[in-house]
C-alpha cells in the first residue's frame, strides 16, 4: 500500500515483491561464450515488418556485414553476427512458438571473428535526421524484451513534442542481471546513448531510474554523468513490474500514461540502459548489433552468469556450455514473469533475448498447483498495477463475456505483467485468461 | 547439444507466490484453535463435543454434496472445518447437539452447497447455519449457561444432550445446583439493554462474561487475528473499517440519543462483534474485492451492528449485520470498481 511508502523511494501503486534471485549473476562480470557452429539467424527479431535477406545460398560474410535489409520504417535490417557461409534460408522454431523464415548460418571454426564491416561515424557532424537514421542502420531495436526499433521509438510524431528521456534501469524481473553488468561495466558507452537518445528526440533532461537493489550501479552511473547536469540518477523501490514504462514514469515524474496512449503524450519518450549502452558502443563505429547479453540462470544451470552471446546462438548450445545436467524441463527467454517458455532448443537467442532461464515444475499434477475456484480475497486486485480488477475479469472470462470485459472492466489496459496470477492463491491462470480473451476480441474484430 | 531433454511448456508467469488457498484456510483453522480451547477451559466437556459435533456435521454434508456433484472431495482445502469451527463457536455453550448438527448441516447446504461450493456463496455459511437456528430453536439460542464452573470437565450441561425432536431439558434447576454466586443467564449486551447494567470492560475483554461459546474474550480474539493479519491471510481492512463504523456510529448515537445510546468501548467489546468482525465479516469469499468497496462494507457492517443493537427487537445485532453486508456485496463492488490506471478522472 502507498501509506507504508510515503517516506519510502519513488514508486508506483500496487505491484508486487517476488524473490530475486539475481545475487549470483548480478556479482558475475560479462564473459564471452564460444561461437557455435551454426547460427539461426530470424529475419524477424523485432516488432514491424520482417527484414529481407540480401545474401544468397552459400555467400560467405564477414562478421558484421548486413545480411538482410529494413523493409520500410518499421524494421531494421541485420546483421552477420559471425564469418561463415549462408548455409540455408529456412523456417525455424522461433520463441513465439510458430516457425519463421531464418537464415542459417554456418560457422567458419578457424575465423578470428573480428568485426571487420562499419566505418567510423562522427555522430557529432550528423544531422538529427541522419543520426535517425545511422540508428535504424544499426539495427537497434528495445534489448530488454520488447524488441521495437529504436528509431521508430525515438523519433517523436510531429504532434507531440516530450521534455524527458527516461532511462530504464530497473530490470525488474527475477534472475536478470544483464542490464545491471551492463551499467556496472559500460558506464561511459550508456551515457554516449543517452546523449544520442536526447539529441534524436529533442530533450533536455534524462533520468536514468534504477531500483534500489543495484546501488552499485547507482554510485557508478552517478560517478560518470555528465558535469553540465542534463542526466540524472534516480534509485526507485525494487517492486515488480517497476520496470514498465508506464510504471517508471509515474514512479520518476509522477504522469500517467493516458489509457491505450504512449508516452510521447505525456512529454516522455523511454529506453532501455542496455539498448542504450550499445547504441553508444556501435553508433561511433558504424557497427551494427550482433551479440548481446544475456542472463543465464536458475536451478538447472551449473555456472550461471551474464554471457555474450552472438545472435542467432541456439539455446541448446548456450546451455551445453553452461553445464546444463538434463534434469530441468523448462526453458524460458527472458525473466520468469513475461518471459515465453520455448518448446525446440534449436531456438535462437534474438535481438530482444534478455534472458535463459532454466527452471523446474515437474509436479504438474501436484495438489499445489489444483486450481481451486476464486476466493475473492483481493489480492490480484492489490497486486494489479494498471488498477484492474482481475478477479472480476477473471470470473467474466470463465463465462466468456469476453466483450464484457474489453468494454466494461478495461482488459486492454492489462500488459500481462503476470502479477495477478503471482499472487493467486486459487492458482487460477490469470493473464493466460486475459490473453484468450483479447485474442479472441481481436478475432471477433477482424 | 548433448543432452535431449523433455520440455514442458506453461505460459506466464513461471513463478508464484507461496500462498494458495489450503494454505490460508489451515492457518484460519490454526487461528481458531486458540478460541476454542479457551471456548472448551470455559465451558468445559458441553462446548468440546458442540464443537465436534457441529464440524463433523459441516464435513459430513460437505462430503455428501461432493458426492453428488463433482465427486471431487473438497474436504482436503479446509474451508468446511473453518465453518464447522466458527458456527460452534457462535452457539451457546450448552446448545443441544442435535440442534448443533442442524445448525452445520444448514450452514454447508443451504449457506455453501446450494450455491456451488467454495468461492460461490453470497453469504457466509456459518452465519446462515446460525441464522437458521435462531429462527428454528429461539429458546435454546437464547440459553446461556455459567462458565468456570466446578465439574465442567465431568459433566454435560443437561440440555446438551437431549433427544432429538424432542424440547431439550430446561437448564435452571441444573444452574442451581451449581450454585454460582450472581449467575444472572444474562449476556452483557441483554443485561444492559434490559437492566442498564454495565458489564467492566476487562471481564468482557478477558472472556469472564456469559455469551456464545467462543465470542466471549475480545483480547483472545483479538490476539488470533492479529496473527492472520500479520501473516496476510485476512484482510485487516475489514475488521477495522467494521470496528470504525462500531466507534462512528455509536459517537453519533450518543449525541443524538444519550439515553439509549451506549458508549463505543462497551460495542466493540460485547457480543459477537469481534468474533465477527475478525472472523466473519473478513471472510474473503462474502466480502468486497474493491479497496473503496472494502471501507463501505466494514462501515456499513459496523453501523448496522450498533443500529441493531440499540434499536432493534435483539439483543445482538453481528450476525444480521454481516449477512445484510454480505447480501450487499455485489452491489457495493459494483459501485466501486477502481479508477483504472491512466483513466482520466472525468470518465
Amino acid at each position: 500500500m502507498s501509506l507504508f511508502n510515503l517516506f519510502g523511494r519513488p514508486s508506483f501503486n500496487h505491484g508486487i515483491h517476488p524473490p530475486s534471485n539475481k545475487t549470483v549473476t548480478g556479482k558475475t562480470p560479462i564473459r564471452r561464450l564460444p561461437f557455435p557452429g551454426m547460427l539461426v539467424i530470424p529475419l524477424s527479431q523485432h516488432i514491424g515488418k520482417p527484414a529481407i535477406p540480401i545474401v544468397r545460398k552459400g555467400e560467405e560474410v564477414v562478421r558484421g556485414q548486413p545480411i538482410a535489409k529494413a523493409d520500410g520504417f518499421v524494421s531494421v535490417p541485420i546483421h552477420a553476427p559471425a564469418t561463415g557461409r549462408i548455409k540455408s534460408i529456412e523456417l525455424m522454431p522461433t520463441a513465439q512458438g510458430r516457425n519463421a523464415p531464418s537464415i542459417l548460418l554456418e560457422v567458419y571454426e578457424g575465423a578470428t571473428q573480428e568485426v571487420l564491416w562499419g566505418e567510423e561515424q562522427a555522430i557529432g557532424d550528423m544531422s538529427d535526421e541522419a543520426l535517425r537514421q545511422a540508428i535504424q542502420n544499426s539495427g537497434m531495436v528495445g534489448l530488454g524484451g520488447a524488441a521495437f526499433p529504436s528509431h521508430v521509438k525515438l523519433t517523436i510524431p510531429e504532434d507531440k513534442s516530450v521534455d524527458t528521456l527516461i532511462v530504464n534501469g530497473c530490470e525488474c524481473e527475477p534472475y536478470l542481471s544483464c542490464d545491471h553488468r551492463m551499467m556496472l561495466e559500460h558506464p561511459r558507452a550508456l551515457m554516449r546513448g543517452i546523449r544520442y537518445a536526447m539529441r534524436a528526440t529533442g530533450t533536455k533532461q534524462a533520468v536514468i531510474g534504477i531500483e534500489d537493489n543495484k546501488m552499485d550501479a547507482v554510485e557508478t552511473l552517478r560517478a560518470n554523468l555528465p558535469r553540465e547536469g542534463s542526466i540524472s540518477v534516480e534509485a526507485v523501490e525494487t517492486k515488480y513490474p517497476q520496470g514498465s514504462e508506464k510504471m517508471l514514469i509515474k514512479s520518476l515524474l509522477g504522469r500517467e500514461v493516458p489509457t491505450g496512449g504512449i508516452p510521447a503524450e505525456i512529454g516522455v519518450v523511454v529506453n532501455n540502459v542496455g539498448t542504450l549502452a550499445a547504441l553508444g558502443q556501435l553508433l561511433p563505429k558504424g557497427e551494427g548489433l550482433i551479440e548481446r547479453v544475456i542472463t543465464v540462470a536458475g536451478p538447472g544451470v551449473k555456472h550461471p552468469g551474464n554471457y555474450l552471446v552472438p545472435l542467432g546462438t541456439p539455446i541448446g548450445f548456450v546451455l551445453d556450455q553452461v553445464g546444463y545436467e538434463g534434469s530441468e524441463t523448462e526453458f524460458i527467454l527472458g525473466g520468469p514473469m513475461m518471459g515465453p517458455a520455448v518448446s525446440a532448443l534449436d531456438t535462437p537467442v534474438t535481438k530482444g533475448t534478455s534472458g535463459l532461464l532454466v527452471l523446474n515444475e515437474p509436479n504438474i499434477e501436484a495438489e499445489t498447483l489444483r486450481i481451486w475456484p476464486c476466493i475473492k480475497c483481493a489480492r490480484c486486485v492489490d497486486a494489479c498495477p494498471m488498477h484492474l480488477n482481475p478477479s472480476h475479469l477473471g470470473l467474466l472470462a470463465a463465462k466468456r463475456k469476453y466483450e464484457t470485459m474489453a468494454e466494461e472492466f478495461h482488459l486492454n489496459d492489462c500488459f500481462e505483467c503476470g502479477s495477478c496470477s503471482y499472487v493467486c492463491p486459487s492458482n487460477i491462470p490469470l493473464v493466460q485468461y486475459f490473453r484468450i480473451a483479447k485474442a479472441i476480441n481481436r478475432e471477433q474484430a477482424a | 547439444m548433448k543432452i535431449k531433454p523433455q520440455i514442458e511448456l506453461r505460459t506466464t508467469p513461471h513463478a508464484h507466490a507461496p500462498d494458495d488457498v489450503v494454505r490460508i484456510m489451515r492457518n484460519v483453522v490454526y487461528a481458531l484453535l486458540p478460541i476454542a480451547g479457551f471456548a472448551i477451559w470455559q465451558f468445559g466437556l458441553s462446548v468440546l463435543a458442540l464443537l465436534i459435533i457441529v464440524t463433523l456435521s459441516c464435513l459430513l454434508t460437505e462430503r455428501f454434496f461432493n458426492w453428488m456433484g463433482s465427486g471431487y472431495n473438497s474436504l482436503g482445502d479446509w474451508s468446511a472445518t473453518i465453518t464447522g469451527l466458527l458456527l460452534a463457536l457462535t452457539l451457546p455453550p450448552a446448545f443441544p447437539l442435535w440442534m448443533g448438527a442442524v445448525a452445520g448441516f444448514a450452514a454447508i447446504s443451504l449457506g455453501k452447497a446450494l450455491f456451488g461450493g467454495l468461492g460461490m456463496n453470497v453469504l457466509n455459511p456459518a452465519l446462515v447455519g446460525r441464522a437458521f437456528v435462531q429462527a428454528a430453536f429461539p429458546v435454546a439460542i437464547t440459553t446461556w449457561t455459567p462458565a468456570f464452573f466446578d465439574g465442567r470437565f465431568s459433566q454435560f450441561a443437561p440440555s446438551t444432550l437431549a433427544l432429538p425432536f424432542l424440547r431439550p431439558p430446561s437448564v435452571d434447576s441444573w444452574v442451581e445446583l451449581l450454585q454460582i454466586d450472581a449467575f444472572s443467564g444474562a449476556t452483557p449486551l441483554a443485561l444492559h439493554k434490559f437492566e442498564g447494567i454495565q458489564t467492566d470492560t476487562i471481564d468482557l475483554l478477558t472472556g469472564m462474561t456469559m455469551g456464545s461459546a467462543g465470542e466471549t474474550s475480545a483480547l483472545l480474539i483479538l490476539a488470533c487475528g492479529l496473527y492472520l493479519a500479520f501473516r496476510r491471510m485476512l484482510d485487516w481492512r475489514i475488521p477495522l473499517t467494521v470496528m470504525g463504523g462500531v466507534v462512528l456510529t455509536s459517537a453519533l448515537l450518543s449525541l443524538v440519543d444519550p439515553e439509549k445510546a451506549p458508549d463505543a468501548i462497551f460495542m466493540l467489546f460485547s457480543g459477537g462483534l469481534m468474533l465477527g468482525a475478525w472472523f466473519m465479516a473478513s471472510d474473503m469469499v462474502g466480502s468486497p474485492v474493491t479497496p473503496l468497496g472494502i471501507l463501505i462494507y466494514g462501515l456499513l457492517i459496523g453501523s448496522l451492528t450498533v443500529v441493531i443493537r440499540v434499536y432493534g427487537g435483539l439483543t445482538e445485532g453481528v450476525m444480521y449485520a454481516i449477512l445484510l453486508g454480505n447480501a450487499a456485496t455485489p452491489l457495493i463492488e459494483q459501485i466501486t470498481q477502481p479508477r483504472v490506471f491512466g483513466q482520466r478522472a472525468s470518465k
